[in-house]
C-alpha cells in the first residue's frame, strides 16, 4: 500500500503547479482554471487524510469545497464576462485601474 | 493502491496539470484540467472515496468545467493571448512558487513518519465513503453547514445573473 505521505506529496506538487499558473499566466480564465487545480489538490489531501484517519469527515469537507468551487466559478466567470464586455480583454495586465 | 499504479497516475496527473498552466490555448487548458480531474477521481476510488469520486466526475468535470468552456467559447478567445512577458513578473512568480514548494516539501518531510490514525494498511469499515456514509454524516453532524451551503449557492446564482445581465453603459 502506498503510504499517505505519497498522496500528500502529489497534492503538494499539484498545488504548486496551480500556484504557478495563477502567478505566471495573464489570462483570467486560465488563472481561474489554476485555482480549480489548487482546490483539487486540497481535496486530494482531504481524501487521503480521511483514509488515513478512517474518518468520513474529510470526504464531507470535500463536498463543501466542491460547493464553494462551483459558486466561485459561477460568480467569477460572470465577472469575467462583465469585464470583457467593458474592456474587450481579459488580460490581467491591461486591467490596471486599481494598480499603483 | 500498488506503487506502480500510483506512480503512473501521479505522473499522468502532474503532466496534465502542467498542461493546464503551460498551453497557450484556453480550451486546451480546460481539457487538460478535465484529464487531471478524471485521474484524481481514479485516485479517490483507490482511497475508498467512491461518492467523492463520482462527485468529482459529475460535478467538477461535468458541470463546472462545462461552464468554463461555455465562457471561453462565448468570449471567443480562440486566438493566442498576446502574453506581455515582463521578466520581472516571471521572475517574481517563479521565486514565490519555488519558495512555496520548498516550504511545503519541508513540512512534508517534517511530518512524514508521525501521521496519526490507523493508516492505509488497516481495512476501513464496510460502506466507508459510500453515499450512505457521507450523507449520514452530512445531514446529522454537518447539517447547519449544509444549509449554509445552500445559501451560498443561492448567493452565487443571484450574483452570476446580476453580473452577467448588466447592460453595457
Amino acid at each position: 500500500m502506498v503510504p499517505t505521505t505519497y498522496y500528500i506529496g502529489l497534492s503538494t506538487i499539484l498545488f504548486t503547479i496551480g500556484t504557478m499558473g495563477v502567478l505566471l499566466r495573464r489570462n483570467a480564465i486560465v488563472m481561474f482554471l489554476s485555482i480549480e487545480l489548487m482546490l483539487n489538490a486540497a481535496n486530494l489531501a482531504f481524501v487521503a487524510f480521511a483514509r488515513q484517519l478512517a474518518s468520513i469527515d474529510g470526504q464531507v469537507i470535500v463536498f463543501f469545497v466542491m460547493t464553494v468551487a462551483a459558486a466561485e466559478a459561477a460568480v467569477g466567470l460572470a465577472i469575467i464576462i462583465a469585464v470583457f464586455r467593458h474592456r474587450r480583454t481579459i488580460n490581467t495586465d491591461e486591467l490596471r485601474l486599481l494598480r499603483w | 493502491m500498488s506503487y506502480p499504479l500510483f506512480f503512473v497516475l501521479a505522473a499522468l496527473s502532474i503532466i496534465s496539470a502542467a498542461g493546464v498552466v503551460l498551453t497557450r490555448h484556453p480550451v486546451r487548458s480546460a481539457m487538460c484540467l478535465v484529464v487531471t480531474l478524471f485521474l484524481l477521481a481514479v485516485v479517490f476510488v483507490f482511497l475508498d472515496a467512491d461518492f467523492v469520486a463520482a462527485l468529482q466526475v459529475v460535478v467538477y468535470a461535468g458541470a463546472i468545467l462545462v461552464v468554463f468552456l461555455f465562457v471561453i467559447m462565448l468570449l471567443n478567445l480562440e486566438r493566442d493571448e498576446p502574453e506581455t512577458h515582463s521578466q520581472r513578473r516571471t521572475f517574481t512568480g517563479l521565486t514565490v512558487t519555488c519558495l512555496l514548494a520548498l516550504a511545503l516539501l519541508y513540512l512534508l518531510r517534517q511530518s512524514g513518519t508521525v501521521l496519526p490514525g490507523p493508516g492505509m494498511n488497516t481495512a476501513v469499515p464496510p460502506g466507508f465513503g459510500s453515499i450512505e456514509a457521507v450523507g449520514l454524516r452530512l445531514f446529522t453532524h454537518y447539517l447547519l453547514q449544509f444549509e449554509i451551503t445552500g445559501l451560498l449557492m443561492l448567493a452565487g446564482v443571484i450574483g452570476a445573473v446580476v453580473l452577467a445581465k448588466r447592460k453595457v453603459s
